[in-house]
C-alpha cells in the first residue's frame, strides 16, 4: 500500500514548484516577481516544515506508521523550497551583488535568523541519506533535533518581515505550539509513567 | 552625497527609442494639421481636447469612465508632460496595468492586489476635503470647487517605494502649491497634515483583527516642501482618471520620498505650526522617518536603500538598479535640507 503513496506524494510536492516555475517563464507573477516569489517559496517552506514536524504526532496518535516513510522526503521538501527562497532572494532582490548579499546576511537581523535557519536545514539535508544516518549514529538523531530550533527561527524570520497584519504569524505560530507542545507534553508524560 | 548632474547623463540613456519615434510622429502630425486652414491656437486646444499631445495614455480597453460628468469636463484639457527633467523622464514607463495591479493602501487590503481587487465598493463621488487649521478660508469644499481653478497637467515621475522597488508614473495633476494657496495659508503655517478616508464598508483591510494601524492613514510635509513645484496632487495617471488602488480621487505625490509619503484619497488637510504625527513613524519610528526623503546612504531596518528593483521585472530582465539621492530630484529639492544631518533626520 506504500509504494503507491510515495511517488504520488512526492509529485504532490512537486506541484507548487511546477506552478510557479510556470508562472515565472510565462512571465505571470506579476510586475514585482522577486516579491512574489519569496513570499510563495517562503510559506511552502514553512508549510513543508510543519507537515514534517506533524508526521511523529500524526503516526503516534491515530498509528499511521506508514507515514514514518515519507517524513525523509517531506523534510529534504522543506529544504529544497527553502533553497529557492534564499536563491530568488539573492537573485531577484539583490541582482547577485554578492557585496551587498554578505552585507544584509550581518546587518539585518531577519536575515540573519532566517540564513541561520536555512544552515540547519541544509545540514539536516546533507545528513539525510541512509549512510549519513548509520554513521552519525546516535548523533545523528541529536543533530536532527535542531528541526525545532529552525522551525522557531522560522517563525521569528516571518513575524519580522510583517509590517502592520500579524494575522498569518498568529496562524503559523500557533501550529508551532500545537507541534512543539504536543512533543513536551508527551515526554512530561512519559516522565510521570 | 552623491548628486547625479543631468549632464552625466547621455539623452540616448533616458529617451527610449519608441518615445523619439512617438514624437516624430506627433510632430509630422502637427506639421501636416497646421499645413491645412485651421489656426494654431485651436489647433492645438483640438490636440489637447483629444489627448493626442499626452506622452501616455491608458490602453483604450482600460480606460475608465469619469466618476462624474464634472470630471470629463475636467480632463478635456490637459497640459501634456514637459520634455526634460524634473516633471518629466525619458526612462521607460511601468505599464498602467502593473501600476494599477501592484499597490500599497492597506486600508484594503495587505497583499498587493488586494487595493485592486477589493476595492470594488468605494466611491468618490461626491467628495469633500475638509481645510481645517492655519488659514484664513478653512471648510469643507466639494471636490469638484477645489479642481475649478487649477489647470491639470501631465507629469512623468520615478516613484520610489521604501520596500526598494521603483515604477515610473504618468500622472495627471497639479502642483499641491496651487491648491494651497486657494484657501490662503496664516503665517503659522508651517506643516501640513493630510488624512485617508475611513470607510469601513467600503475598504476591507480595515476590519482585519490583527492589523496594527490606526486609522485613519495621516501624513505630513514642511510648508516649504508642501509648496515646493514638484510636489504634485493627482487626480489621474495615463491620462484617465485614478483608480481606487492609486488613491481616487485625490492623492498626493511627493517625488522624492518614499511612496509611503505620498498620501491616497485625502479627505482632509489641516494647517498646523507644530510637526505633525504621521502614520508609519508613529508605528515605527526608528523605521520610518517623517522625512523619508529617497537616500540611498541611509538603509531601512528591513530594505537596503542603494539599490531598487525598477517594476516590471521578469525573470530575464531583472532591473536591479541603483538607487539616486532624491530619487534622482536633487537639484530641486536638496537645498530645502541644506545643513540639516540626513542621517538622523530620514
Amino acid at each position: 500500500m506504500v509504494r503507491p503513496i510515495k511517488p504520488v506524494i512526492f509529485l504532490l510536492a512537486l506541484i507548487p514548484f511546477l506552478y510557479l516555475l510556470i508562472k515565472a517563464l510565462q512571465n505571470d507573477l506579476g510586475p514585482d516577481p522577486a516579491q512574489a516569489l519569496s513570499i510563495e517559496t517562503g510559506e511552502w517552506t514553512l508549510r513543508f516544515l510543519f507537515l514534517t514536524l506533524a508526521i511523529t504526532p500524526l503516526r503516534q496518535t491515530f498509528g499511521i506508521v506508514e507515514i514514518a516513510r515519507l517524513r525523509r522526503m517531506i523534510g529534504l521538501f522543506t529544504f529544497f523550497y527553502a533553497t529557492i527562497h534564499l536563491v530568488s532572494w539573492m537573485a531577484f532582490i539583490l541582482g547577485f551583488r554578492w557585496f551587498a548579499i554578505a552585507e544584509e546576511l550581518i546587518d539585518r537581523p531577519y536575515i540573519t535568523i532566517g540564513f541561520a535557519a536555512y544552515i540547519i536545514l541544509f545540514s539536516l539535508g546533507v545528513t539525510s541519506t541512509n549512510s549519513m544516518v548509520r554513521r552519525l549514529g546516535r548523533n545523528w538523531k541529536r543533530l536532527h533535533k535542531l528541526i525545532y530550533l529552525a522551525s522557531v527561527l522560522a517563525i521569528i524570520h516571518l513575524l519580522w518581515i510583517l509590517r502592520t497584519d500579524i494575522t498569518e504569524a498568529v496562524i503559523y505560530g500557533t501550529l508551532l505550539i500545537i507541534l512543539l507542545g504536543y512533543r513536551v507534553l508527551r515526554k512530561l508524560k512519559s516522565k510521570l509513567v | 552625497m552623491l548628486i547625479k548632474k543631468p549632464s552625466d547623463i547621455k539623452p540616448s540613456e533616458i529617451t527610449p527609442e519608441a518615445m523619439y519615434r512617438n514624437r516624430r510622429e506627433f510632430i509630422k502630425d502637427g506639421t501636416n494639421f497646421l499645413a491645412g486652414s485651421v489656426g494654431i491656437g485651436s489647433s492645438l486646444t483640438s490636440l489637447a481636447q483629444d489627448g493626442d499631445a499626452l506622452k501616455a495614455r491608458a490602453p483604450a480597453a482600460m480606460r475608465r469612465s469619469p466618476p462624474a460628468s464634472w470630471w470629463a469636463e475636467k480632463f478635456s484639457s490637459i497640459k501634456p508632460a514637459p520634455d526634460s527633467e524634473p516633471n518629466f523622464t525619458g526612462e521607460s514607463l511601468t505599464p498602467y496595468e502593473d501600476v494599477t495591479i501592484y499597490n500599497n493602501f492597506y486600508e484594503f487590503g495587505m497583499n498587493k492586489a488586494d487595493p485592486a481587487t477589493r476595492s470594488g465598493e468605494f466611491k468618490t463621488e461626491p467628495w469633500t476635503v475638509e481645510i481645517t487649521g492655519e488659514v484664513a478660508k478653512p471648510g469643507k469644499y466639494d471636490l469638484e470647487n477645489i479642481l475649478k481653478p487649477v489647470d491639470l497637467e501631465e507629469r512623468i515621475y520615478r516613484l520610489r517605494c521604501v520596500e526598494a522597488w521603483s515604477m515610473v508614473i504618468p500622472w495627471i495633476g497639479f502642483p499641491l502649491a496651487d491648491l494651497i494657496k486657494q484657501f490662503e495659508p496664516t503665517s503659522k503655517a508651517k506643516f501640513v497634515e493630510f488624512e485617508t478616508i475611513v470607510d469601513s464598508d467600503s475598504m476591507p483591510g480595515i476590519n482585519s483583527r490583527f492589523a496594527i494601524v490606526s486609522w485613519p492613514y495621516r501624513e505630513g510635509l514642511r510648508i516649504d516642501e508642501a509648496t515646493n513645484p514638484l510636489t504634485f496632487m493627482a487626480v489621474g495617471l495615463y491620462g484617465s482618471y485614478l483608480p481606487a488602488q492609486n488613491g481616487a480621487p485625490m492623492r498626493l505625490v511627493v517625488p522624492w520620498k518614499y511612496g509611503f509619503k505620498s498620501i491616497k484619497s485625502i479627505v482632509k488637510i489641516n494647517f498646523r505650526e507644530t510637526q505633525p504625527n504621521t502614520t508609519w513613524n508613529d508605528l515605527q519610528a526608528n523605521e520610518y522617518g517623517f522625512y523619508a526623503n529617497v537616500n540611498p546612504e541611509v538603509h531601512h531596518p528591513r530594505w537596503r536603500q542603494d539599490m531598487e528593483r525598477r517594476l516590471p521585472q521578469t525573470l530575464l530582465s531583472r532591473r536591479v538598479i541603483e538607487t539616486r539621492m532624491f530619487n534622482g530630484y536633487g537639484e530641486h529639492v536638496a537645498h530645502m535640507y541644506d545643513g540639516m544631518d540626513l542621517a538622523s533626520y530620514y
